[in-house]
């Protein structure tokens, strides 16, 4: 049976969630392996939460917000893309592809380069494997879009 | 030239013969000699007799850019040992103050009679960054540590010494580093804690020096120290680059252009030295030239006889 | 505050390769403050340490806790329940709360997580500096309230070194130079006598090159008579 990863995507309310809902209003399709958690804001994000989800058994996170200069709060999708790049340092130091974690920038009109890269990420976390040894997994654990 | 007021309280009280140079009125010439990267003392006194002729006395660097090399105090026996007269340099990076003042008890029994005062680079530049920095005194708390020792017979804990070092001391400053207002506020720190000699960074730009040496003629520390010049002659227009980059260094970029287009570099370099002599000592309160031709000591007897400065007195 | 910075979990994962059951310990005091021992790190230590053992295949089981302050013994009681079973702590604390932790559970294993600086304050979100080596004896009325034991990097007590250019430090091109800082706000101040003065040396027995230091106030130690005698 083919490895079918888990990913969670944090999207902004301003821009990639809107650019999700776009690509399905397009009927554009992206793999069902993606999750998506609405945030008011990239940076509302914090290392806790992503770590959050790999803990709880995610395969893959990403993190959405607006394209830079275009933040609702100015500066929130700048924060979150360092907070990103900082945790990938810290995952690759004990031994986690840093490629399981992705940071990207989109407005609410990129409705197929969002599907594109949904694609795209789930490629690459397939190619990766699962995060940890099946057995350790906490496999049969939905991922909660309530998560705190 | 002028003679320190000092001179006129005691003569010569160390049998320094820099300081009788110095005390008698004539234009002191002293050189540098950099200890070698290893255990071989032969280069020290090879460079001592080739240059003891040519200067009043020779400076032996202590682990100079914080580069670890042959001690000072060793260095500073064999230039003894080569008929020369030792200026023991001393920084309070690499000692505290158990150890300074022993070394200088130490240097001072085997005939050392001239000792400089620095607080020494900072250890981050040198072939050990990682090192601790000790920096128990400064350089004005030990210039006045040797003068207590040596006149008080006083240790800096106050205990009695039977027999105190008997030697002349300098310090050093840089007129280069600005504001001109602290630097010569702190030469004059350093004069009061006891320096009687100076020697300064080398200097490049000759106006700048001057300037300098103005407001510490406005003060009057001339007449209480000797002020030596430092002089290094460039070997290349890299290094006179490489040295534009240390701190506390100017170098004019004409300097620079000038041993671009030389053809012959070296006797460029020497021309540069002793322009920079000749120009130094027409400025008032210049007591002496301090050259400093690094790895290229050879160059210094041309130099001192190309500057009319040979035979020494 | 005294300030501190994390250390990488890899390096703590290297010193409990064999253990199961760890607490991670934060303060609330500086550590929070200056965000490398708070809560927050905690968490994110923990959780850390909870993707290696997972990603290992041999999980930890990993407790979370910050007390109101480790270096004060009677803030550490929320750990006695919890390192019963620890086969190791890490503190987020400073290096006083790891000390304290260890001491009062002298058969555990206590981890430094964050290695400490020294005692600094914020500059702005995201950069603390250092301003007290703690040396036992303040001279910062003499000198415009600026330290030149911490600021100036030979801590010179006389006045600047050769080395600095322009107001900039010799061992660092992005520090100021201490003592030219002074100077400036000497002369403002209508004080520049005060540079003149030469300074003696300095009694480091005050300082950490001496005993261990203590600080001792009868007047507000417990009277011991009135305490029941072990």
């Amino acid at each position: 049976m083919s490895f079918e990863p888990k990913i969670l995507a944090f999207c902004c309310h301003h821009c990639a969630y809107g650019a999700a809902d776009l690509s399905g209003v397009l009927r554009l399709q992206y793999p069902v392996n993606i999750q998506i958690i609405r945030v008011p804001c990239s940076g509302r994000i914090s290392e806790e939460h992503i770590l959050d989800a790999f803990v709880k058994g995610a395969d893959g996170v990403c993190v959405a917000g607006c394209l830079k200069g275009n933040c609702h709060y100015q500066s929130g999708n700048l924060r979150a893309g360092k907070r990103v790049e900082i945790l990938k340092n810290r995952l690759a130091d004990i031994g986690i592809e840093p490629e399981r974690l992705h940071m990207f920038y989109v407005s609410a009109g990129m409705g197929a380069p969002f599907a594109r890269f949904m694609a795209e990420l789930v490629e690459t976390i397939r190619d990766l494997g699962p995060a940890f040894n099946g057995q350790e997994r906490e496999g049969g654990e939905q991922l909660d879009s309530r998560t705190s | 030239m002028s003679i320190g007021p000092a001179a006129k309280v005691i003569e010569a009280r160390t049998g320094s013969r820099l300081e009788k140079v110095l005390r008698a009125g004539h234009f002191a010439v002293t050189a540098e000699i950099g200890p070698p990267k290893g255990a071989d003392g032969r280069r020290i006194q090879q460079l001592a007799a080739l240059v003891k002729d040519y200067s009043d006395a020779q400076n032996l660097t202590d682990n100079q850019t914080a580069v670890v090399r042959l001690c000072s105090l060793a260095a500073a026996v064999h230039v003894l040992n080569s008929g020369g007269e030792p200026v023991l340099q001393m920084t309070t990076r690499d000692r505290n103050r158990i150890a300074l003042q022993s070394d200088l008890l130490g240097a001072a029994s085997l005939g050392v009679r001239n000792v400089l005062c620095l607080s020494g680079d900072h250890q981050r530049f040198g072939n050990h960054p990682e090192a601790k920095g000790v920096f128990d005194l400064d350089s004005v708390q030990l210039t006045a540590t040797v003068r207590q020792m040596r006149e008080e017979r006083l240790f800096i804990c106050g205990e009695e010494i039977k027999a105190p070092p008997r030697v002349f001391v300098g310090a050093v400053e840089n007129p280069f580093a600005g504001p001109v207002e602290l630097r010569v506020l702190r030469l004059g720190k350093k004069v009061m804690a006891g320096a009687e000699f100076i020697q300064t960074q080398v200097v490049y730009d000759v106006e700048g020096f001057a300037r300098w040496m103005d407001t510490v003629c406005a003060a009057g520390w001339h007449k209480k120290t000797f002020i030596l010049a430092g002089v290094t002659p460039p070997r290349s227009a890299g290094a006179l680059r490489y040295m534009s980059r240390i701190p506390g260094m100017k170098v004019p970029e004409e300097l620079i252009r000038r041993m671009e287009k030389a053809s012959d570099k070296l006797r460029e370099g020497q021309r540069i030295a002793l322009e920079i002599i000749n120009q130094v000592r027409a400025i008032a309160g210049v007591s002496g030239v301090h050259i400093m031709a690094i790895n290229w000591e050879e160059a210094v007897p041309e130099i001192v006889s190309m500057a009319g400065l040979y035979p020494r007195p | 505050m005294i300030l501190a910075r994390p250390k990488t979990v890899s390096s703590i994962l290297a010193l409990v390769g064999g253990m199961k059951s760890l607490v991670v310990a934060g303060c609330q005091e500086c550590v929070t403050v200056c965000q490398s021992g708070g809560r927050k790190e905690v968490s994110c230590v923990a959780q850390l340490l909870e993707i290696a053992g997972k990603k290992r295949g041999f999980p930890f089981e990993i407790a979370q806790v910050t007390v109101f302050r480790q270096c004060d013994n009677e803030c550490l009681v929320p750990l006695d329940a919890l390192m019963e079973k620890a086969d190791a702590c890490i503190s987020l604390g400073c290096g006083v709360g790891v000390q304290f932790i260890a001491e009062r559970y002298p058969t555990v294993m206590v981890i430094p997580g964050v290695d400490t600086v020294g005692g600094g304050g914020t500059v702005m979100s995201g950069v603390w500096e250092e301003r007290c080596a703690m040396c036992g004896e303040c001279i910062l009325a003499e000198t415009t309230g600026i330290c030149p034991v911490t600021r100036c990097a030979k801590g010179l007590l006389n006045g600047p070194c050769g080395g600095s250019v322009d107001g900039r430090c010799e061992a660092g091109t992005d520090l100021p130079c201490a003592w030219e800082m002074i100077y400036h706000r000497l002369k403002k101040q209508g004080r520049l006598d005060s540079l003149r003065r030469i300074r003696p040396p300095k009694n480091w027995a005050h300082s950490g090159s001496g005993a261990m230091r203590k600080v001792i106030r009868e007047e507000v130690m417990p009277c011991l008579s009135a305490l029941p005698l072990k």
